[in-house]
């Protein structure tokens, strides 16, 4: 006993760091196979609050592009409703559409492009009504899952994360697959398990897909880039480029689905039978 | 003279790991350079160490910028293994002087620190980025961003260290 007592003292360090090692390891791992770490992410109180205070500050300099974007926006916004008041029966069905989601504005205060997991912090929290599995667009397209909630702060699982997976179709048509990133260019995404019976061109727009309780249908995605038939030839990899520029995202915004959580209960139930 | 020393390392500790996480992690160089200058810490931490409190003090620095990283624990261990290798770098690239009473900084060669400062990134890099992608299909992705995040880091960090270099006692 005494000699296992002073072989542990005198290699102290080597037990300290293997333990820490141990719990590092252990921490890491977990996420790598489910979600990101419930405790130690930046949705925390003091974190977001650094980060909030570094992005007022340095907003400043993107004010005049993020204006112009604003605008932009408003203008596609303005010719939709100015469109759909001509056409009863469109406004009927918006309307419809009006109350099955909601959208709470945020602003990004962290973004990272680097990594092969990345993730987004925004300013918007429990208290503004944002929960896990929101999906998170901008004006040009989808940025990404809301991961963890804090009561002010939220992180976003960026579209740009090896875990992602969104169910994407080619605008126009039925056919849907997955969307995932190879971690390579935080510009080019990877639509996979398109069938090879679908037809497409290099250029084609690809949309959000029907299957997801969290994006609405058709929010724009990205172009085609280029396209070949996988290993066994029986479907398609697209490289699909990104409309969104991920690495200078401001302000986005947060879709709640009124209807996810029957539509999850019902998916649940059948699963069950 | 200890307290002077707790002082100034407690406060290199929270300024590397704001410079950290609020400009180098958001640099983006060529789209994925991010130098993790954090490790001047390991470099400029007295050489006469308690070695516990000097693990716990890199363990927990790595942890704190993880947490505004959002990469679990990727830079812990990175920073931890760095901090836990140090004695062995250092008896490499200063020799068996090192362990001398008298021996300093100051008597060392500006290659033997430039070394030391080198060895230092190597192992801190070579295990953040294995584990971070943690997959033998993407070893070239790997290897191109030790090696280019790398060179990023010693550049900025051999600057930085030369800007903030103390004046000999």
């Amino acid at each position: 006993m005494q000699r296992i007592i002073n072989f542990i003292l005198t290699n102290r360090n080597t037990f300290l760091y293997l333990i820490l090692m141990l719990f590092c390891l252990n921490i890491t791992i977990q996420s790598h196979s489910y979600h990101q770490s419930k405790f130690f992410n930046s949705s925390k109180w003091a974190i977001g609050t650094l980060f909030d205070s570094k992005s007022s500050l340095t907003d400043y300099f993107g004010l005049q592009r993020e204006n112009q974007r604003l605008v932009q926006e408003n203008e596609s916004l303005r010719l939709q409703l100015l469109n759909t008041t001509t056409n009863p029966s469109a406004t009927a069905k918006d309307a419809g559409m009006l109350q099955l989601y909601e959208v709470i504005s945020a602003r990004a205060i962290k973004n990272n492009i680097a990594a092969p997991r990345n993730y987004i912090t925004i300013n918007r929290g429990e208290t503004h009504g944002v929960a896990q599995d929101m999906g998170v667009i901008t004006p040009l397209g989808i940025l990404g899952i809301v991961e963890n909630t804090s009561a002010g702060y939220a992180t976003v699982q960026s579209v740009l994360n090896t875990k992602s997976n969104i169910n994407a179709k080619i605008k126009n048509t039925n056919y849907f697959g997955s969307l995932v990133w190879d971690a390579n260019d935080h510009q080019i995404l990877q639509l996979v398990d398109i069938p090879r019976s679908a037809s497409i061109m290099v250029g084609d727009t690809i949309a959000t897909g029907a299957m997801s309780s969290i994006f609405p249908e058709d929010i724009p995605i990205g172009l085609i880039e280029k396209y070949d038939l996988n290993q066994n030839q029986s479907s398609y990899n697209i490289q699909v480029r990104l409309f969104n520029d991920m690495a200078n995202i401001k302000n986005v915004y947060v879709i709640r689905n009124k209807d996810r959580k029957e539509i999850l209960e019902l998916q649940n139930r059948t699963d069950a039978e | 003279m200890l307290n002077n020393a707790v002082t100034l390392n407690t406060l290199r500790f929270v300024l590397l790991v704001l410079a950290q996480v609020l400009i180098f992690n958001s640099l983006n160089l060529y789209g994925y350079i991010n130098p993790l200058i954090y490790v001047l810490f390991f470099y400029w931490y007295p050489i006469k160490s308690n070695r516990p409190i000097f693990l716990l003090a890199g363990f927990l620095m790595g942890f704190v910028i993880d947490m505004f990283a959002d990469t679990m624990a990727l830079h812990a261990m990175a920073a931890l293994t760095v901090a836990y290798a140090r004695p062995l770098i250092m008896r490499f690239c200063f020799g068996i002087n090192f362990e001398f009473q008298g021996f300093s900084f100051k008597n060392t060669t500006k290659l033997q620190r430039f070394t030391f400062l080198a060895c230092l990134i190597l192992i801190q890099h070579v295990i953040f980025f294995t584990l971070e992608i943690l997959s033998f299909s993407h070893i070239l992705l790997i290897l191109k961003k030790i090696l280019f995040t790398g060179m990023a880091t010693l550049l900025i960090g051999g600057l930085l260290s030369s800007l903030f270099n103390r004046k000999p006692v």
